[in-house]
């Protein structure tokens, strides 16, 4: 064990789950993570007690099968490193489709990003319906006061409006298979699910891939870390 | 070659833990089937997380993808869910690395580790598109290979394997693999073919072709085995005699998801001398190789690096007794320490049941210390001596004091029931011993718990024991009642048992003939899979299944064999004599112990003078401790008192 237990430096770190990977479960990713870092000997920072934890928080878990372009990992360690090179060198010693596009050091008391995330941005593919009919419940979803969902917590149906959750809804065009959209959800509140999204539609879901995670500071809407993460919509990445 | 991935692809996100599905773990090898090589793929006929780590498995693995003229491939039994979307859509199953289909391959390699997965090696071969009937393959279809411990007595599978791997593979898979390249049988479209190749490989040291032998019967009884075109009258097992030639796996896998044993693996040695007559592995592995300190040192730190892990084991069947233990385990630690990668917890699979073995489990476990297990095996001393499983009741006290004294609170004792000779008194001493245990934990801790797990024995091929009737479902279940009420009342005692039920079917792979194929057909055809779960095991299907093929529980697994009776697995070799096996035998039924061989003189089991090949230890010194460690005197002075060990706290 490297230092004390102690951390000098908290990472904020930018990642991509994209391909085969993606059917990788976010608890595994976080196993990955940290044998990764290990293997880099990089200084992590440890839990105090009987079983020793690496320091890592991740955001909000992306399902699997689901692909993102922004993921997010706090990570902080016991002693300061240089940050430039952490990218190239952590995307080398994950598996393929984990890649690290960006590691920036945060400032002292940022909120986490299960606090600070509000909102995020999907590309989503819907199945074996036709562009006018994803249009016209797009255009109904988006005009309803009310979206009652059922909801079922701790053996427990509940009736949500889900509504406010439902930001914007967007048609990108025909795909191969359907029809791709761009949809922003809500991820506090009233949050959805893009799987609970795409039920509300006559819809299979196809490839999803959040493209963005959104915080809102001083009514100004930042990625938690600054900078364009932007790739076609669709592309196979095996 | 074609690839099932993008039929597959779509499908991933409707099954439980898809991970299963796509490999790409750290390790795994790129090269690509191709038809001019000669293609195997690996299965373990589990599912991934249970099949993944078997280190056999990974080890030829390695050894084929290093040789120019072959490669492989892996591939596990697709759960339930899988199952079904394969062949709903029609999609054969594939291997992990290029998805490609089963029969597409020329041979596939199945590791047999537990008699309950043999529906399932029928059911990987349907869903990969392969003639289940060894008989029913030609040319075009893949050879079928087992190897693993159950091979031992693979007549049960006899109708539906094409070769039988007898011991260590590392060597005959190369072997294997230059008689498959000359024969091309893809290319060779005389029906003849397949059967020439498959007499060529009954000449291999180790290789059983069950085809080429007539089994004739009596009753319940086999009465012949007849080698048929030049096979051999007697396959002798293959044994490396160097490990330190094989430091296999070099690149061990590291998969993306949670899998058991999830940590590096390495193997420090093979084999063991103990005796225990009731284990099958302690005999069929011998004689014991050690691996040189220094590999196992390089193999751990190189894993260690690579991987990522922070969790290495050491393995073998009783580490504790690897030569010089102790040092090896310090150096691995300062090693651990000297790299800087975070804390690094090293393991040993078992702990040998003295206080010498808490002394190497507090020198590892510096930090979280839940629980130890310990293997006594059998609750009284007249019972070990009949398993010469030679624990001292004291070893254990010993053992259990050091544990609780030092931080552990829980401790976890395996036993067996159902063992030759066994009474009543045998089976409640098993819940006097938890009972003793508990009150030497009191004194440490308030929340000292022992947990007791009971296991039914299962007579194994190859073992002093192959001949015992073993215990009826009904016997067993009895012997479990007797030890749940015996240990209701016992405060910090918790009592776990195998299910009867399960072992009777254990006992039907173990000991059966190859009049079993049918029956274990029918259990598959009528879904009876993944019989290692309890959710899917199912007794009736086997019993009923047995009774339409007018066979009984009764004639394969409860009854005694007889000396003069020919065994159905004895034109087959594990090095060890009949003779002494049956010696120890009546040895066992008069309670005679016999020492561990390593530290007296030989007493000619077979193993080591049928190979040329002796024992590899690097000390000819036994390590400190109990009984265990010592071949101390066991004949008398049970009551003695325990020499105090000095025990390292804290590391060094």
């Amino acid at each position: 064990m490297s230092g004390g237990n102690q951390p000098q430096q908290t990472l904020r770190i930018r990642f991509t789950k994209a391909g085969k990977v993606r059917f990788v479960s976010h608890r595994d990713v976080a196993r990955l993570f940290e044998r990764a870092l290990r293997k880099l000997r990089v200084p992590v920072a440890y839990s105090e007690g009987f079983s020793p934890r690496p320091k890592l928080s991740f955001g909000l878990a992306l399902s699997v099968g689901h692909e993102s372009d922004a993921e997010y990992l706090d990570l902080a360690l016991a002693s300061p490193i240089d940050v430039e090179a952490l990218p190239a060198q952590l995307s080398e010693a994950l598996p393929p489709g984990l890649d690290v596009s960006d590691a920036v050091v945060l400032a002292p008391g940022s909120p986490s990003l299960q606090q600070a995330v509000v909102r995020c941005d999907w590309h989503m593919e819907l199945l074996g319906q036709n562009r006018d009919e994803i249009e016209q419940t797009s255009a109904q979803l988006l005009a309803a006061d009310e979206i009652l969902l059922e909801r079922e917590r701790k053996g427990k149906t509940a009736v949500v409006n889900v509504r406010p959750a439902i930001v914007s809804i967007e048609i990108v065009g025909p795909t191969d298979n359907g029809v791709a959209i761009r949809v922003q959800l809500a991820t506090e509140a009233v949050s959805l699910r893009p799987n609970e999204f795409v039920g509300l539609f006559d819809a299979l879901e196809g490839r999803v891939r959040r493209t963005h995670q959104w915080m809102i500071v001083d009514q100004a809407r930042l990625e938690p870390i600054p900078g364009p993460s932007t790739r076609p919509l669709l592309e196979a990445a095996e | 070659m074609p690839s099932v991935w993008s039929q597959l692809e779509p499908l991933l996100s409707r099954v439980q833990k898809p991970a299963r599905y796509i490999g790409c773990e750290d390790g795994a090898k790129a090269k690509v089937v191709d038809e001019t090589l000669v293609n195997w793929c690996f299965v373990y006929p589990d599912t991934y997380e249970v099949g993944l780590p078997n280190q056999g498995l990974q080890i030829l693995y390695e050894i084929i993808n290093e040789h120019a003229d072959a490669t492989a491939d892996r591939s596990y039994a697709p759960w339930v869910d899988m199952e079904a979307l394969l062949r709903e859509h029609q999609i054969p199953m594939f291997s992990v690395e290029h998805h490609t289909p089963l029969n597409e391959f020329d041979v596939i390699g199945f590791n047999l580790s537990a008699e309950l997965t043999y529906t399932n090696l029928l059911n990987c071969l349907d869903l990969g598109g392969i003639p289940i009937r060894q008989s029913e393959r030609g040319n075009a279809d893949p050879l079928v290979v087992v190897g693993g411990h159950c091979t031992y007595n693979p007549e049960p599978l006899a109708d539906f394997v094409d070769l039988v791997v007898l011991g260590d593979g590392e060597e005959v898979v190369s072997e294997i693999t230059a008689a498959i390249a000359s024969a091309s049988l893809g290319h060779d479209s005389d029906a003849g073919a397949r059967g020439r190749l498959l007499e060529e490989l009954a000449s291999v040291e180790g290789v059983y072709v069950p085809s080429l032998y007539e089994v004739t019967f009596d009753g319940p009884r086999t009465v012949s085995m007849t080698p048929m075109n030049g096979a051999p009258d007697l396959v002798e097992k293959r044994t490396i005699a160097d490990l330190g030639e094989w430091p296999y796996p070099k690149t061990p896998l590291v998969p993306l998801t949670e899998v058991v044993h999830d940590r590096l693996n390495v193997e420090v040695f093979r084999g063991c001398t103990r005796g225990c007559r009731f284990c099958q592995a302690g005999m069929i592995t011998r004689p014991v190789r050690e691996r040189p300190a220094e590999q196992v040192r390089a193999m751990v730190n190189a894993g260690l690096e690579r991987s990522g892990y922070d969790e290495v084991s050491l393995t073998s069947l009783s580490t504790a007794d690897f030569s010089d233990v102790s040092s090896v385990v310090s150096t691995l630690m300062d090693d651990s320490e000297e790299a800087g990668a975070g804390p690094v917890t090293i393991s040993l699979p078992s702990l040998r049941v003295d206080a010498f073995g808490v002394q190497i489990a507090a020198q590892l476990q510096r930090a979280k210390r839940s629980g130890l297990t310990f293997a006594p095996e059998a609750g009284t001393w007249r019972m070990r001596q009949v398993i010469n499983k030679l624990i001292r009741e004291q070893d254990l006290y010993d053992a259990v004091e050091a544990a609780y004294s030092q931080g552990w609170s829980r401790v976890k004792l395996y036993f067996l029931v159902g063992l030759p000779s066994e009474t009543d008194e045998d089976t409640l001493g098993i819940a006097e011993m938890a009972k003793n245990c508990v009150a030497i934990g009191k004194r440490h801790t308030k929340r000292a718990s022992v947990t007791v797990s009971v296991g039914g024995f299962v007579p194994k091929p190859f073992t002093p024991f192959q001949w015992f009737g073993q215990n009826t479902i009904e016997e067993l279940q009895r012997k479990v009642n007797l030890l749940r009420d015996a240990t209701r009342r016992m405060k910090g005692v918790q009592l776990k048992w195998h299910d009867p039920k399960a072992t009777a079917v254990e006992g039907l792979g173990s000991r059966g003939d190859r009049r079993l194929g049918p029956v274990i057909e029918q259990v598959w055809r009528e879904g009876g899979t993944f019989q290692e779960w309890s959710e899917y095991f199912n007794l009736d299907r086997w019993t009923q299944a047995l009774a339409d093929h007018g066979m009984s529980l009764e004639d394969i697994v409860y009854r005694h064999r007889t000396e003069d009776e020919l065994l159905p697995w004895d034109h087959l070799s594990a090095g060890l004599h009949k003779d002494f096996l049956w010696q120890e035998w009546q040895e066992a039924l008069a309670e005679v112990g016999l020492p561990d061989c390593r530290w007296t003189p030989c007493y000619d089991c077979g193993a080591c003078t049928g190979f040329g090949i002796e024992h590899v230890v690097a000390s000819a010194t036994p390590p400190a401790g109990g009984s265990q460690g010592t071949g101390q005197d066991l004949s008398g002075d049970q009551g003695s008192a325990p020499v105090p060990v000095q025990l390292q706290v804290g590391g060094r």
